[in-house]
Parts: C-alpha cells; structure tokens; sequence
C-alpha cells in the first residue's frame, strides 16, 4: 500500500531565463529510482535557499542556483578553479512522474529532489485468488 | 612514400583530451601560473583563493561534508585542507547517475609568505568552507612620514 504524502511544491513561475552566452556550471548529480519515486541529489555548494530555484513545466525540469560568496571588499583573486557562480541544469521528466509533487530540501550545498510516481504507475500487488 | 599507420586513429577517449585542451585554451587555465601543489583540474574540493592585504581568504566548494571530518592545518604558509566525503548510498534501488563526489580528499596550497599561520578562522556555510588567514601586521604598507 502506498499513501499519499502531503509534499509540498516548489513550483516558481519567476526562473530567471539564463542567456545563451552565459556561462554555468552544471552541478554533478546522483539520481536513483525506488518503488515510489526518483530522488536527485546535486551539488551546488554557495547556494543559500533563496537563490534556488526549482522549475517544473510539463516534462522539463529545471535547477538553477547562483552561489552567494561573502567577500571582503577590494579582494584580489589569487587562485581560482570557480569561475561561474551560477549553476544550471535539466532533466526531462517521464510521463509516469508527478511533476507537481515534487519535494525540495537544501542543506549545506546539497540540493535533495523527490519526484513521486503517479498513482496509478505505482507498483501493485495483483492477488492471485484460489479459485 | 611512408604510409602513416594510424591516419584515422581518433579514439574517444583521444577525443576528450583535445576538447580538453581546447576548453583550456579558450577560458586560460594559463592566466594562473602553476603552483608547484597545484592538483590537476578537476580535483575535489574546487578551491578559490583571493587577498586583501590584511588577510587570505581560501574557498573549498565542498557541499554536504561533514565538519567534524575535516581537518584543517596550516605549517608556516603551506595550507592543507583533508577530510572525507562519505555518501549515503542506498540499497536496493537502481542508480542511473553518480556524478558526486565520493572518499577522502586532500589539497594543499601555498598561500602567500606573510601569513599568520596563529590567526586562522575557518567557518563552513551552504557547502562552502571558508578559511581566513589574516597577514602579520608588519609586512602591511605603512606610510613614511617625511622630516
């Protein structure tokens, strides 16, 4: 038996559409599917919660972050293997998955994505009556 | 007439290394020069390094690890960031991507001379460890004052 969970959606209609020439890292990921849904972990290290954002439209979804480093004032920079601060990637989503159940959680860099399966694509168990 | 014998050889993994040279020609992995420490591009955690002259300011982009694994030290202007990212891998499910980052890292990097290696603040936020060394008073500027 599967129950629904009350998942909260973080649908944000206001994703800043990035241009072309502009460069982003795109964060390395870990996805993996289990019976209720997909999970998707990424990296995004710099990244406070109200920098994030989580875009869902139809089959497509999106992830983008901008790293907020705290500075001091007239720094040089002596070394850097981060160049970009912003990050940027997409997945397109099955049919099966419930894109507007999707669950978001960010600690410390590390973006946690829950993408249930619709109901009706949960595995279930079929009977076999004694007949 | 010499025959060239491998004419079309152009394996993928052949292919990755030309891409890569060309990403290193066109965004200037030449502009730093090379420390004689430096890790080859790529290497866990991507550091930033920048300075002020009252202080360095050493980055690590190291998202999810945990605090209490890393051990920061520093010996006279040598700075050596180690620690150990372990994932939670879950049993039985199917993997499709493992992108991040897994096992132990080290990076050492050599900061400027005039550090002081007794004023050391390091503090870790939103998967950025951020480690200020802060420069001995004697080497900042000082203005002369003319009789």
């Amino acid at each position: 038996m599967t129950e629904k969970k009350d998942v909260k959606t973080q649908e944000s209609k206001t994703v800043q559409q990035a241009g072309q020439d502009e460069r982003v890292i795109r964060p390395p990921v870990d996805i993996y599917e289990d019976v209720a849904g997909i999970t998707l972990q990424a990296d995004m290290p710099g990244v406070p919660k109200d920098r994030l954002n989580i875009h869902v439209d139809k089959d497509m979804l999106s992830i983008a972050g901008d790293a907020f480093i705290d500075t001091p004032e007239g720094m040089d920079a002596l070394y850097a293997d981060v160049i970009v601060t912003r990050y940027q990637r997409s997945f397109s989503l099955s049919g099966e998955l419930d894109g507007t159940k999707v669950d978001a959680s960010l600690k410390d860099g590390v973006l946690t994505l829950h993408i249930p399966k619709r109901e009706e694509h949960k595995p279930r168990k079929i009977e076999v009556r004694v007949g | 007439m010499y025959g060239t014998l491998r004419t079309f050889d152009s394996s993928l993994s052949d292919e990755f290394r030309r891409l890569e040279r060309e990403v290193d020609q066109l965004f200037g992995s030449g502009s730093w020069p090379n420390s004689i420490r430096a890790a080859a591009r790529g290497a866990y955690p991507p550091i930033n390094v920048g300075s002020t002259p009252t202080q360095v300011d050493v980055y690590l982009f190291a998202a999810g690890i945990d605090q209490k694994s890393v051990d920061v030290s520093i010996q006279q202007n040598l700075l050596t960031v180690a620690g150990e990212r372990k994932l939670e891998v879950r049993e039985g499910v199917d993997y499709y991507r493992k992108e991040r980052f897994d096992g132990a890292f080290r990076r050492a990097l050599t900061l400027p001379e005039d550090v002081d290696p007794d004023k050391v603040d390091a503090r870790y936020k939103d998967g950025v460890l951020h480690i200020s060394i802060q420069r001995r008073e004697a080497v900042k500027p000082r203005q002369i004052e003319i009789k």
